[in-house]
């Protein structure tokens, strides 16, 4: 029962944020993935090395319990899988989470795009085996493992320094980014057209 | 309009840290699956059974991991389901709160009628091929945006760099390629 509550208030904390930052939002998802408005960017890059300093300093402080990280397997799928993903997530404007977002805000599009979803996670379903069988979901670079070795973690890690002031490292360099991107990479049209690349 | 990216990312990261502070960290495409199993089975009962040591599936993907996607399925008032619909409800209220969308907005997103026109057909097809798209590659992956971009960089997973390789390689290509026509604000 705690954890459905917990389940509700995190969840609904992280729509409304996911609405309030203009993630579930295909026009700056666009203008994101476009080069034209890196606000976005800079929103989640800051987001993560937040995250990443709570966490780990939470940990070296004995106040956030080490067994609830959960890392997932390194394989040649998470990279197939990821430019399958992020073609969508530019086509479509929404990726899993901001399009039940989108959809309950009262965009009709994001409902396709669930609809869409729900077959091609079915696809997967029935498609398992096959990628299964090919050898692209056996673990590569050590499988589920952090940059660093967490103290404390049931996981293995890539190299052998410190997991969590590494993490803390690279919190505070993923701020330094969101800081340091500009809001633009492209250049700025002249007229109403954008100059070809 | 959107939040100041320094107060939205603060209050995001916050949001990520409560998260794996109190319970785990954020997933959403499982859910698909989830939704997909538990359709599956009110068509055909067959697909989730329970068994002595737990539940099983006829789908190898339900019943990997010793049956703990079946388990979901049989079992749809748990966490990371109720998570992703409680989302639905933050957003819904966000937005309510906020004022609600636009009719326009609503149907066609601005960015894309300056690039394809007004039509809602159009638009709507391109959404459904992308989420077609989009979920068979994070569950290729084993993860989303939420999964394994932020909540996996956040724990410095090696799994999290190589996914946000894939997607923002993919990505940006693809988004230069479709939107060259740009909108204002």
């Amino acid at each position: 029962m705690t954890s459905l509550i917990l389940a509700l208030v995190i969840g609904a904390a992280f729509g409304a944020v996911l609405d309030r930052v203009g993630a579930s939002n295909p026009d700056l998802i666009g203008k994101m993935l476009n080069l034209t408005n890196l606000n976005l960017a800079k929103t989640i890059i800051l987001a993560i090395g937040v995250g990443s300093i709570l966490m780990f300093g939470g940990q070296m402080l004995g106040l956030v319990d080490v067994g609830h990280m959960s890392v997932k397997s390194a394989y040649i799928g998470v990279i197939l899988g990821g430019v399958l993903l992020g073609a969508g997530w530019a086509a479509a404007g929404y990726c899993p989470g901001t399009g039940v977002v989108a959809a309950a805000s009262g965009r009709k599009d994001a409902l396709f795009f669930i609809a869409g979803g729900l077959l091609g996670a079915a696809a997967y379903m029935v498609t398992y085996p096959m990628w299964e069988a090919s050898g692209l979901l056996d673990p590569v670079l050590g499988g589920s493992v952090t940059l660093g070795k967490v103290p404390g973690s049931e996981y293995d890690a890539l190299t052998g320094l410190p997991g969590d002031i590494l993490g803390i490292c690279i919190g505070l360099a993923f701020v330094a980014v969101a800081f340091a991107l500009p809001e633009r990479l492209v250049a700025t049209p002249s007229g109403r057209q954008q100059p070809a690349e | 309009m959107a939040l100041n990216w320094k107060t939205g990312g603060l209050l995001l990261g916050l949001v990520f840290f409560a998260a794996v502070l109190l319970v785990k960290p954020i997933g959403v495409s499982t859910q698909f699956v989830i939704l997909d199993g538990i359709i599956g089975d009110a068509v055909n009962a067959d697909l989730v059974t329970q068994t002595e040591d737990g539940y099983a599936s006829t789908n190898a993907y339900l019943d990997k991991s010793g049956g703990k996607y079946a388990k979901s399925v049989a079992n749809p008032l748990n966490y990371s389901f109720v998570f992703v619909l409680a989302m639905a409800l933050g957003g819904f209220l966000s937005v309510w709160a906020r004022g609600g969308l636009t009719r326009a907005e609503r149907s066609v997103p601005a960015l894309w009628r300056a690039n394809f026109g007004e039509s809602p057909a159009k638009r709507y097809a391109a959404a459904f091929v992308g989420g077609f798209v989009v979920l068979y590659g994070a569950r290729l992956a084993g993860g989303c945006t939420s999964g394994h971009m932020m909540s996996g960089m956040m724990q410095t997973a090696v799994s999290g760099y190589l996914f946000a390789l894939g997607a923002f390689g993919a990505a940006v290509p693809v988004a230069l390629m479709m939107y060259k026509k740009e909108v204002s604000a």
